[in-house]
């Protein structure tokens, strides 16, 4: 049996975050989360290589404990248990010190894994490393932004297209890849599906002790990088709202802005015709 | 006058080799991809403030071009790794030998373009080194502490981030196309190179990725990026029959369809349309926005548009919030009267 291992990530649930319009930041302790919508690609990836041959399918976040929630879900859609690494010694981790976390995870309680995937970017702090940085401390094979695979024995063909060139590529087994989001459209989650995850019961919460990780290299303390700042770039707008007849809004845009929308088409447009419209 | 040598890789680096600025030399796709020259560009600002010098690391077979092209924009010291068994990109031997190579000279700042490859490549650097790194910077200074301060955006552009990288070396970052301007071309410029030897072959990385083939495929439009009038359509919209329509009006007007993600699962218009995080940023003259609630990962990809004209339902959609033009209608019912009004004014 293939033993696959996702990583995925809690992001909060953006296009629905109460967004502060003063101040232009997001009041993000507000938010629902939702599993990265990368990372669910990774996933989808890893449900298509289950349909065609024998895998079982571990997920793993680091996160609050709220994140049990993306493996519920991860569950829901296919996969068959997950491990949440919570502790607060944990947070404020950036990507080296959360790819080795990851990793002493792996290794410890996934060692006998064929197949890392992660999606190659989050929605939040976007920085596509963790998954190159899993491969490094994991010292395997690794290739990034893969658009599809294909598994014969143990060896990994994959496609992608990077820096405008298409690539075929291929790997021995264990290695890690990163899923780009073009391809592996995820599936919805079935509505038995998180009923049946619930019941499952097969999430395993782990800290730092159970893990066996020295606190000194994890979290905010040991990472490289500091946040010295996080701010809203704020833009004025005039923003002219709009209301009433579609008829006379679509004058009105006209009559206020029609040059501008001729200059940008290029073309002239009549402006004021509405007298000799011929009805 | 530009000097050469070559040394070995066993060379230990002379004092005004350390602490200096580097630059990955990323020349695949050269004519399209000019990263690395905005790159040695603003290392030149940035060297100003600590008084380093800036080099350039490339690593391939046949790179004189390229060497003596960094060196006309620029860089002052051009190492080079020529090697017939460097000639196509590689991952795993690139990261091998420009971490064994920064180990040496401890560069004090490592700047890589935020291309496909420069993305993969740089976190495996950054790990291999066990420093920080900062993704797709869009400013980088140089503060009081002579530290680099790193700009980066989160949440798709609607945050941004000051970093850096206090207590290690190099600080790293990847530095996003087009963001800062290179210097012109300028032959009188002269440089060092270093023509540095490559170590011998057994202590090279055994590849563990093949490459079965590459083929380079140009991007046969990037018509949404450059086009000066887009059409974009969202839920809103209705069904995939009414999203049709703003193909017609892009027609009109000469510009481009864009969609947002959802738009794009429901199969109502192609991947290629895809507008927002994983799709395209668009900057036109005129953006027309159909239907569209906002998700920030659309809206950090349209914010540069010239003039925004939205039209939703909902007068509080955060898309109707960063428009010049908030229409407060049916998207559908708009884009039809819109597009008669348009054929009525553009018929001769």
């Amino acid at each position: 049996m293939l033993k696959l291992v996702v990583c995925i990530k809690q992001v909060p649930m953006v296009s629905e975050l109460p967004w502060n319009s003063k101040t232009g930041t997001l009041r993000r302790e507000m938010a629902e989360g939702m599993i990265n919508p990368a990372c669910k690609h990774a996933l989808e990836s890893a449900l298509v290589l289950k349909q065609e041959h024998n895998c079982h399918i571990t997920v793993i976040t680091m996160g609050p404990p709220m994140a049990e929630e993306v493996l519920y879900e991860a569950i829901a859609m296919g996969a068959d248990c997950g491990i949440l690494l919570t502790d607060p010694r944990m947070a404020g981790a950036d990507t080296l010190i959360t790819s080795r976390t990851l990793a002493a995870t792996i290794e410890t309680r996934c060692p006998d894994f064929d197949l890392i995937l992660c999606g190659c970017h989050t929605s939040d702090s976007e920085t596509g490393q963790v998954g190159p940085q899993l491969a490094e401390n994991m010292n395997i094979a690794g290739a990034a932004y893969i658009e599809h695979m294909e598994l014969n024995g143990r060896t990994l063909r994959m496609k992608r297209v990077v820096d405008e060139f298409l690539e075929t590529l291929e790997m021995d087994l264990p290695g890690l890849v990163t899923i780009n989001t073009r391809t592996y459209i995820p599936r919805y989650v079935p509505l038995d599906g998180l009923q049946n995850a619930f019941e499952k019961q097969d999430i395993k919460l782990i800290d730092a002790d159970e893990l066996g990780i020295d606190p000194k290299t994890i979290g905010m303390k040991a990472s490289p990088t500091r946040i010295l700042d996080v701010y809203s770039p704020v833009e004025e707008k005039k923003n002219v709202v709009m209301k009433g007849a579609v008829k006379k809004m679509v004058d009105r845009l006209f009559d206020e802005y029609g040059d501008r929308i001729s200059a940008a088409i290029g073309k002239d447009l009549k402006t004021h015709d509405h007298d000799e419209e011929q009805t | 006058m530009t000097t050469t040598r070559s040394k070995p890789d066993t060379d230990m680096p002379s004092s005004k080799e350390k602490n200096n600025i580097w630059v990955f030399g990323d020349y695949r796709n050269y004519f399209r991809n000019r990263v690395t020259l905005q790159l040695i560009s603003r290392a030149r600002e940035l060297a100003e403030k600590t008084g380093a010098k800036v080099c350039a690391v490339v690593f391939g077979h046949d790179l004189d071009e390229y060497v003596n092209e960094y060196i006309a924009h620029g860089a002052q010291i051009v190492y080079v790794m020529d090697d017939p068994s460097l000639k196509s990109y590689n991952v795993e031997s690139y990261v091998h030998l420009m971490a064994d190579l920064a180990g040496k000279y401890m560069p004090d700042i490592l700047l890589i373009g935020a291309t496909s490859f420069g993305r993969e490549f740089a976190p495996r650097v950054a790990k291999r080194l066990s420093t920080g790194l900062t993704a797709d910077c869009v400013g980088l200074e140089i503060n009081d502490e002579k530290l680099l301060v790193q700009t980066a955006p989160a949440f798709g552009g609607n945050l941004l981030a000051k970093i850096i990288t206090p207590n290690h070396k190099p600080q790293m970052a990847t530095v996003r196309p087009g963001t800062f301007t290179e210097q012109p071309h300028d032959d009188t410029c002269t440089g060092e190179i270093v023509r540095v030897l490559l170590p011998e072959s057994d202590n090279m990385p055994k590849n563990r990725i093949r490459v079965i083939s590459s083929e380079y495929q140009p991007q046969r439009d990037k018509k949404l990026e450059d086009a000066a009038v887009v059409v974009c359509g969202g839920r809103g919209m209705g069904s995939k029959k009414k999203f049709k329509k703003l193909f017609d009006l892009a027609r009109l007007t000469d510009g481009e369809t864009g969609a947002t993600r959802p738009v794009v699962y429901a199969r109502w218009a192609g991947h290629e349309t895809l507008v927002g995080q994983a799709g395209k940023n668009i900057r036109p003259q005129i953006l027309f926005s159909f239907g569209i609630s906002g998700a920030i990962q659309h809206t950090a990809a349209v914010n540069d548009s010239d003039f925004i004209i939205a039209v939703n339902k909902n007068p509080n959609a955060a898309m109707m919030k960063i428009a010049d033009v908030a229409i407060v209608a049916d998207a559908n019912q708009f884009c039809s009267a819109l597009i008669r009004e348009l054929r009525k004014r553009l018929r001769d």
